[in-house]
């Protein structure tokens, strides 16, 4: 099983997916996000879609579950760079991605995450 | 065509890397290739999770009019499903997902044919036709 890796940059978690997601890599990156909110206290979390083919029900699932346990650690997600297909492809399955905000581009949704992480906000 | 085993989690992902090629190679849409791979994904699981594994068939087929299309079959001797009409609303779930598995894979195709019994596995057709 392959496994996505997750940067740390300031208050925010950057995880890039390159690869073609099976269940088992999402379930696994479900897990290290967390632990990695809990150990570093990130109040962000950047999801970077891009490079992703397909979300399916399941896949979507774990990316609204994400957003919710980030949430419990007091840190936003937001998912950028969503294919025009893909996007497409969602809404006609039925999912609206609950839980979590999207942007278009990663400098927008490090924008959206800036906006909340700034000590005095 | 080939017939693809799917009992792992990369035995799923390699049926969706044969459906998107074939749907490429086959003058689908991109949109239309992403609404196959992701109603093929959703086909895929449910064979393996629900199925206990089984066979993915990916094939190229041709309409009266001479439209090419993309038909995949999934096939499973797992237990079963015992009220179709029931598996098929959204929602409806068997506890792991949304419910949107089945339901949303129909959505996404041009055809859908499921057959099933309990005790004698599921069969799953589905097309594609290129616009």
């Amino acid at each position: 099983m392959e496994t996505v890796p997750i940067l740390k940059i300031g208050l925010t978690l950057f995880v890039s997916i390159q690869i073609d997601l099976q269940d088992e890599s999402v379930i696994q990156l479900q897990e290290d996000l967390a632990n990695e909110l809990a150990v570093t206290g990130a109040r962000g979390v950047l999801i970077d879609i891009t490079g992703v083919e397909i979300v399916d029900s399941f896949i979507g699932r774990m990316l609204s579950t994400i957003g919710s346990i980030s949430r419990l650690f007091d840190a936003e997600t937001v998912i950028v760079g969503m294919r025009p297909a893909v996007a497409i492809t969602l809404t006609e399955l039925g999912l609206s991605l609950s839980g979590v905000r999207t942007a278009l581009n990663a400098e927008k949704g490090l924008k959206i995450l800036n906006g909340k992480s700034r000590p005095d906000g | 065509m080939d017939e693809l085993p799917i009992r792992s989690g990369d035995d799923v992902v390699r049926v969706r890397q044969q459906v998107r090629t074939t749907a490429a190679e086959n003058g689908l849409s991109l949109v239309d290739q992403t609404k196959l791979v992701t109603a093929a994904s959703e086909l895929a699981r449910n064979t393996l999770v629900h199925g206990g594994g089984g066979t993915a068939r990916v094939e190229v087929v041709k309409s009266a009019n001479g439209r090419k299309g993309v038909k995949l079959h999934f096939t499973d001797e797992g237990p079963g499903i015992a009220d179709i009409g029931l598996a098929l609303t959204d929602g409806w779930t068997t506890g792991t997902g949304l419910g949107l598995g089945l339901s949303g894979a129909r959505r996404l195709v041009d055809e859908f044919d499921l057959s099933s019994e309990p005790g004698s596995g599921t069969r799953v057709m589905v097309v594609k036709w290129s616009r």
